[in-house]
């Protein structure tokens, strides 16, 4: 079967091995690009959070495409991301499409659901179960060197003494990480990759300045939705902390990792899981700025409930710790222009915030 | 003198007013309330809360900034839930709402925002009681006496409503003021569905209900279906949401869909409200394909224009009686 499933950042490389090995054909569905976004939004809801839009016009283009079944994830906080599949699916059918999406609940709140849909899906392929535990294994490891792999290059990147080298040596790990097929050639692959990012040239010398990323997991993650926020203040010279990947995040929704750091932080402004990820917004903030960062970027879709409520409590955070933060909304309107000017304006204010601090300027 | 404690007229104000107004008056308090939303009410919301907002807690922020002169505590409560079904909470905004006052509105009297999360039943109620008597230093018999008085008005309230009044007039009628009169000579039936707050604050969405009225319109609300017959519609969709009051909205739509037979839906939609983008579309093609029942959606915000409301009602009303007399 042709099983299509979302992009969010560079997740879809795993993802494709995974359902190879499942005995599917992977369906990686065009690249995001101003047609899937207008796509979706002429389907969707004026109202829906641009996530929703994203993966609406990415569906449709790879139904186009001839996919017949689309995995996604189901975002266990209560709100929106939670009701996309059935939202997404009532579309299609409106729309005339019969393909299915097959939404993956966080096993941890609902083994039984999480195990019968992997059952719909193997057991049409002959794969065993063992054969899933060993190869679903293997995918979770691509899964974690594709984000250690996209981290260090955003440590590199500030220090890179040739603009722009960062990004295309990290477009090739990601080639040689597509490439690794075998638990043997992703161990393999993460030397390689270490060593490519490694050995760019960089100058050390150079004084950067530190921004911690935070906000709604999508956009946080993926660089269509924020315009490759994360390489644009690379080369700025700016080092990028982002507070969410998504080994971590499915870590955490299987149920290993506790908050419990993060809702610390932020329980003196607020003591109420609120969905989404606000309130790790929150936390985070106060952890960056006890880290000693500069600033805090905060990315969410408009109307994103929980990022809303954040943002007014981030105010507050904002002020008792003195760090800035910029709150950009991302709608289909914004444009990676305009944003760039916000984001240049907000790094020459944590410069010469920093300058000031260290005495440079007085 | 008594303690004034200050209930905006605003949120979750529509849903349960009396059970508040009445648990705080037999404490021995006195309540306040702001007045029916103004245009400086508005304003002053939009002044203090975030800009991205949804104009329902705008409003409610300038509710608050009526209160906080006249009023020794601000009553702020963090709904979580009321119900006993899984996962279902209160949209985000009404999770932080005590933090998002506190933040943006400076000035205030100390708030009372305890935390109503009533999954674990309803004697979890009267916790939540016990906790407002005891920072208002009242004693366990009072506060007892005051859960039940307001148990009482609650369920009159209630009553009221399944008889087809609106929460405004339900709440003049139970302060013994008036009144009121259904009418009768009616055209057609509509469900006409929302939040509470934003189907019956009149300022904001424009009076409608008096406009269809007016109209020869038979109004349908959600508040008007019996809890049980809403519930039992859940079943008709894949999932639950996750918030009460949008839940609430989809099962009424169903419900008036499938057993009143409405001749046409209007939905309420506040602008920038998250839950609402969903809810919407979703009633939007349930009425197409399980009716199809004509459907039309009105965003409101703060400066929904009142000459273009009523071109777009008109229009719809008129379509509506062409068709039931062609049928
Ligand atoms: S967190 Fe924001 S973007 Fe995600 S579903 Fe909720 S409203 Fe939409
Ligand atoms: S449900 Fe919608 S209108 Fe109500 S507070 Fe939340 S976002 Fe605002």
């Amino acid at each position: 079967m042709k099983i299509a499933f979302p992009y969010m950042g560079t997740s879809h490389i795993a993802f494709k091995m995974l359902i190879r090995d499942l005995g599917h054909e992977p369906m990686v569905p065009p690249k995001l690009s101003k047609k899937t976004l207008t796509y979706g939004t002429q389907h969707s809801p004026e109202f829906a959070c641009l996530p929703f839009k994203i993966l609406l016009g990415s569906y449709l283009e790879a139904i186009e495409q001839g996919a017949e079944l689309i995995i996604t994830s189901g975002g266990s906080g209560p709100c929106r991301a939670g009701y996309y599949g059935v939202l997404h699916q009532k579309i299609l059918q409106d729309l005339g499409y019969d393909t299915k999406i097959i939404v993956m609940e966080s096993p941890y709140r609902n083994p039984f659901d999480f195990l019968g849909k992997i059952k719909s899906v193997i057991s049409c392929s002959g794969v065993s179960w063992w054969t899933f535990i060993k190869v679903f294994y293997k995918a979770w490891e691509k899964l974690k060197l594709l984000d250690e792999t996209e981290f260090l290059s955003h440590q590199i990147r500030p220090f890179e003494c040739l603009r722009g080298e960062t990004t295309k040596v990290f477009k090739e790990c990601l080639n040689v990480i597509d490439e690794s097929q075998t638990t043997e050639q992703i161990r393999e692959a993460r030397k390689l990759t270490q060593e490519l990012l490694n050995n760019i040239s960089q100058d050390h010398t150079r004084k950067v300045l530190k921004i911690g990323i935070i906000g709604e997991i999508y956009v946080v993650l993926e660089p269509f939705a924020n315009h490759d926020l994360e390489v644009t203040l690379g080369e700025m010279g700016v080092l990028t902390h982002r507070s969410i990947y998504l080994s971590d995040w499915t870590r955490e929704s299987t149920g290993y990792e506790s908050k419990k750091n993060i809702i610390k932080a932020a329980s003196p402004y607020i003591n109420e899981l609120f969905g989404g990820h606000g309130i790790y917004s929150v936390g985070h903030t106060v952890l960056y700025s006890q880290k000693g960062f500069d600033g805090v970027v905060q990315l969410a879709p408009f109307t994103c409930i929980p990022e809303i409520v954040a943002k007014t409590i981030l105010a507050k955070v904002s002020n008792d710790f003195a760090i800035p933060v910029l709150t950009v909304f991302l709608d289909e309107q914004t444009g990676k222009a305009g944003l760039q000017t916000r984001l240049e304006a907000f790094v020459d204010l944590l410069g010469q915030k920093r300058a000031i601090q260290e005495g440079v300027v007085t | 003198m008594p303690t004034k404690i200050g209930i905006p007229r605003a949120l979750s104000y529509y849903a349960y007013y009396p059970f508040w107004k009445t648990f705080f008056e037999s404490l021995g308090h006195e309540t306040v309330t702001s007045p029916l939303t103004t245009k400086h009410v508005l304003d002053n919301g939009i002044k203090e809360a975030v800009t991205d907002a949804c104009v329902p807690i705008k409003l409610f922020h300038g509710h608050v900034c009526d209160l906080k002169e006249k009023s020794d505590f601000l009553f702020v409560p963090r709904f979580v839930s009321v119900c006993r079904e899984r996962k279902v909470t209160f949209c985000p905004k009404f999770l932080g709402l005590p933090d998002m006052i506190k933040t943006s509105i400076s000035g205030l009297p100390p708030l009372l925002d305890v935390r109503i999360d009533l999954k674990k039943g309803w004697a979890e109620l009267f916790k939540v009681c016990v906790c407002l008597g005891k920072r208002l230093d009242n004693n366990l018999m009072e506060i007892s006496r005051a859960l039940n008085r307001g148990i009482k008005a609650q369920k009159r309230y209630e009553k009221l409503l399944l008889r087809e009044f609106t929460p405004v007039e339900a709440i003049a009628m139970l302060e013994g003021n008036k009144e009121f009169v259904q009418n009768r000579d009616t055209r057609l039936k509509f469900a006409l569905l929302g939040f509470p707050y934003t189907v019956y604050d009149k300022f904001i969405n424009v009076d409608i209900i008096n406009k269809l009225k007016k109209m020869g319109v038979k109004i349908f609300t959600t508040e008007m279906v019996p809890p049980k017959i809403l519930l039992s519609q859940a079943k008709k969709v894949p999932k639950n949401l996750f918030w009460y009051f949008s839940n609430q909205v989809l099962r009424a739509a169903l419900y008036y869909i499938d057993h009143v037979k409405v001749d046409g839906i209007i939905h309420i939609t506040a602008f920038g409200c998250g839950p609402d983008a969903m809810v919407d579309k979703m009633i939007e093609l349930e009425a197409k394909h399980r009716g199809p029942v004509p459907f039309m959606s009105i965003t409101i915000d703060e400066h929904t224009g009142e000459a273009g409301l009523i071109t777009r009602l008109e229009a719809f009303v008129d379509m509506l009686l062409l068709r039931s007399e062609m049928t």
